[in-house]
């Protein structure tokens, strides 16, 4: 067991090293925004006496090494700043916003995932039938069609032809559950369509890559029938790729919705983030940009651990 | 009723006939079995023997009704007591697979799925069938697992296959193939991936639990002698035709064929050499040198062996005896830790990013796997090429001239200049991997187990080879193997390997002439050889030792 923990303690420790090389690029990308923050704030009227007190009071005056210390010491202690747009604490602003995102994120993974590896299972099961060929078919047509594209498509089938659907997605605190539910309906199936796709062709890939192997042959050799094989003795020996897939697609529907965000007006925290970058709220822009990162760190951290733990040879040492 | 039972006890368990299997290759479907027709009877033993591409394999799992992906039963029929395999519905045929017929594979290290715990592995078969609970199972596989000698029986099969070693694992499997009593196993191969002292193991387990269960066998196998310990009647197939077939005691010793005769004759290779016995220089001294890849842990300790010119130097030993490692040390691939090596008298520095170009140049190194050790992109011309421009600075057709003389060397025509590896085969490719070696004109050749891989045949032919450039082209070899067939036929001195230490060297005279040291009897006893009591007798005789 003590290699395993070893090896994990180092995938969590270059996890934490990851985000602070991340938090280093977003700084540099923002300070390489061309154009002057204050001016652009304060407009046309400033005078440069106005412009040099807002830059006092932001610390913009400061060298940048400084200033990212400063951030960083800043949201190790959780405090995020201020947003420059209107002065509330961003973890007021972004908290919300991140939770109506995972709510997105986790109504779609809860039944895209399921559903892709049990069509991945059955694509396996009968490979090179009809079933396959058509389910590969749709599943690819799905990829290749760009993501606002299928959304508005099915705003035009449920939303308008026959409205079952609201095609904007406005949620709040005072809905129950089912009215949620029922308000992201469309932007959790647009979302579905794009990653069941991935996740469901790479658990087809990952079987049968696995059912050239020795040990499947012997499987049949001892008279298992196919269904068992597949799902007893090539799934097992599969899970590590799919759980890499499956986690990339978690990260992207955290952090990666945002035009589908955009096309159904949800709160969610991608939206926020465009928003933030045409008001030049640049606080928001960096808090935003960490927390993404540090979304998409935890689950593939999560993905390497789980992996590791789907390796019988790390689970059982010799 | 006498009579009928008589006539039932008659009628083979097992009749193909006429049986025609084809394979896909691409393209098209090209006959892999022709023709061929075989009986087996309750209880006997069949050994199908010949080298690879013969259909042996092909032909065992046919008994079973099963073709592997890519090959298909073109014509002939299969009955195993009196079903009609290639006519029956296929779950029937699923049926008997892993309760009435069972199969035992090659490498058990490939063939346990290595998710499941090997007692999963073993009940599943007899519970998928209907045959027996999982505790009953348990409780078979542990009185299988006691016959077949395997370490702590009760507790062994909670492991998972990458936790026990490779000979036990080959039990292992053949107590999976026994699970469900089965009328025929099918044994392919299961001892070729072994050293010779496992095989031995695996051999006498199981010739006794056949034995004593009285089940029929096919014993699939390239090696005659391993064959005669087992089978009561012996097939010797080559590509995909049955060469010859009877009683085994009768084919050993009268062979019938030209092929058999040759197969035969494989395993008493060339022992006299042409020699030259001048420039008894000493090419390689390595004086004390242990190594280990942790610290602190030695894999080899205080090695010292010497190559002259013009000789060949064999280590022989079992997997793990540090054998391979020694020749990581003299590559310089694993510095050594202590002690020297010297190179035609001048110290050769341990790691091999300190040591210059001639140093690289003059000691080559040709390796067990062809497949692995040629770039499957790049063409001959570039793969025999590459030293040519790397030590000699050498261009185009000074290049082209060079890479056809030395294809010429080792017996392969000019033409393969502008093929692939992928177009070649096995015995081909280590040809190639040889005259990359001689490109560089080296002063000696480490060989790792270069003819494991390969057929008794080409092996030989591929042994001949490299006799024959030692006579030409003075080199020395230093051959890494457990193969000791291998090193009667080439050898001028051996060195045996055990557990990281040299137990015993000299000239093969000497050494393969009694007495020996302990380790080094047990591996020479160890050796099948033709005689069919073979087996027998050693036992005996270690028994009363």
């Amino acid at each position: 067991m003590n290699k395993l923990a070893a090896m994990i303690t180092k995938r969590i420790v270059f996890g934490v090293l990851t985000l602070f090389a991340i938090s280093l690029l977003i700084f540099v990308g923002v300070e390489a925004l061309p154009g002057d923050l204050a001016e652009a704030i304060l407009g046309q009227n400033a005078t440069p006496e106005t412009i040099q007190a807002f830059r006092t009071e932001l610390k913009l005056d400061l060298p940048a090494h400084e200033r990212y210390f400063a951030w960083i010491n800043a949201f190790v202690h959780g405090d995020l700043g201020k947003s420059l747009a209107n002065g509330r604490p961003i973890a007021e602003v972004i908290g919300w916003r991140f939770a109506n995102s995972l709510l997105l994120a986790g109504a779609t993974a809860l039944f895209a995932i399921p559903l892709a590896i049990i069509l991945g299972l059955l694509a396996a099961i009968y490979r090179d039938s009809w079933f396959d060929k058509c389910i590969s078919m749709v599943t690819l047509s799905a990829i290749s069609l760009p993501e606002f594209f299928v959304a508005y498509i099915l705003i035009a089938l449920l939303s308008v032809q026959i409205f079952l659907f609201p095609s904007i997605s406005n949620i709040n605190d005072q809905m129950s559950v089912f009215q949620k539910m029922h308000a992201i309906f469309l932007p959790c199936l647009t979302l579905a369509f794009v990653v069941v796709g991935h996740m469901m062709r790479m658990t087809r890939a990952a079987i049968i890559n696995v059912l050239s192997s020795p040990f499947i042959e012997m499987a049949k050799l001892k008279g298992i029938g196919r269904k068992r094989i597949i799902v007893k003795h090539a799934l097992p020996n599969a899970l590590s790729p799919i759980i890499n897939v499956v986690v990339l697609n978690l990260a992207y529907l955290v952090v990666g919705v945002v035009v589908v965000e955009v096309v159904f007006v949800y709160p969610g925290l991608g939206q926020l983030l465009v928003d933030a970058v045409s008001k030049r709220d640049l606080p928001v822009v960096q808090a935003s940009g960490l927390i993404f990162a540090a979304t998409y760190v935890f689950l593939n951290l999560t993905a390497d651990v789980l992996s590791m733990l789907s390796n019988p040879k790390l689970r059982n040492p010799r | 009723m006498v009579a009928l039972h008589d006539i039932n006890k008659q009628k083979p368990l097992l009749d193909i006939k006429q049986l025609n299997i084809e394979g896909f290759d691409g393209e098209k479907w090209s006959s892999i079995v022709k023709n061929m027709d075989m009986k087996l009877m309750r209880g006997e033993v069949l050994g199908l023997i010949g080298e690879s591409g013969a259909g042996k394999s092909t032909l065992g799992l046919a008994a079973m009704g099963y073709t592997q992906t890519g090959c298909r039963i073109a014509s002939g029929s299969i009955h195993f007591d009196g079903l009609s395999l290639t006519d029956a519905p296929e779950q029937s045929v699923i049926e008997l697979r892993g309760s009435r017929i069972s199969y035992v594979a090659q490498s058990a290290a490939a063939s346990f799925n290595p998710a499941h715990k090997l007692i999963d592995q073993f009940a599943e078969g007899p519970v998928q069938h209907g045959i027996m609970s999982y505790t009953e199972a348990v409780e078979k596989a542990i009185d299988l697992f006691r016959r077949l000698d395997l370490p702590d029986p009760e507790n062994i099969g909670f492991r998972y296959p990458h936790q026990v070693s490779g000979g036990q694992l080959q039990r292992a499997m053949v107590a999976m193939a026994m699970a469900t009593d089965p009328d025929i196993i099918i044994f392919d191969e299961p001892t070729t991936a072994l050293d010779v002292t496992t095989q031995i193991e695996v051999l006498v387990a199981i010739k006794d639990v056949i034995k004593e269960l009285n089940t029929a066998a096919i014993y699939i196998t390239h090696d005659l002698a391993v064959v005669a310990q087992l089978a009561d009647r012996i097939m010797v197939l080559r590509h995909g035709n049955l060469i010859e077939a009877g009683d085994a005691r009768q084919m050993l010793d009268n062979p019938k064929e030209d092929y058999t005769r040759r197969l035969l004759a494989v395993r008493s290779l060339g022992e006299e050499k042409i020699r030259n016995e001048k420039d008894p220089n000493v090419i390689l001294d390595i004086n004390g040198v242990s190594a280990g890849y942790q610290k602190g842990v030695n894999i080899v300790q205080d090695i010292n062996l010497r190559v002259k010119r013009r000789k060949t130097v064999a280590v022989v030993g079992e997997s793990g005896s540090g054998k391979t490692t020694v020749a990581r040390i003299v590559t310089g691939l694993l510095p050594a830790r202590g002690g020297q090596i010297s190179f035609s008298g001048e110290r050769l520095s341990p790691d091999l990013a300190s040591r210059d170009r001639e140093c690289l140049r003059r000691l080559q190194m040709i390796y067990q796997m062809p497949d692995v050790a040629l770039n499957p992109r790049q063409k001959i011309k570039t793969i025999i090429g590459r030293p040519l421009s790397f030590y000699f600075g050498m261009k185009g057709k000074e290049v082209t001239a060079r890479v056809k003389e030395l294809l010429g060397m080792v017996e392969l025509p000019e033409s393969y200049i502008d093929r692939y590896p992928a177009e070649l085969s096995g015995g081909e490719k280590q040809r190639i991997c040889i005259a990359r070696a001689l490109a560089a004109n080296p002063d000696l050749i480490i060989c790792d187990e270069v003819t494991s891989a390969l057929d008794q045949l080409v092996a030989e032919g591929i042994l001949n080879l490299l006799q024959r450039l030692q006579n030409e082209l003075g080199i020395s070899y230093l051959f890494i193997t457990h193969d000791l067939a291998t090193v009667k036929a080439i050898a001028d001195e051996i060195v045996v390997m055990y557990k990281g230490r040299i137990v015993e060297q000299g000239l093969k005279s000497e050494i393969l002439k009694p007495p020996h040291h302990d380790y080094t009897q047990l591996l020479l006893s160890s050796v099948p050889e033709m005689d069919p009591d073979w087996l027998d007798n050693l036992l005996e005789e270690r028994a009363a030792a």
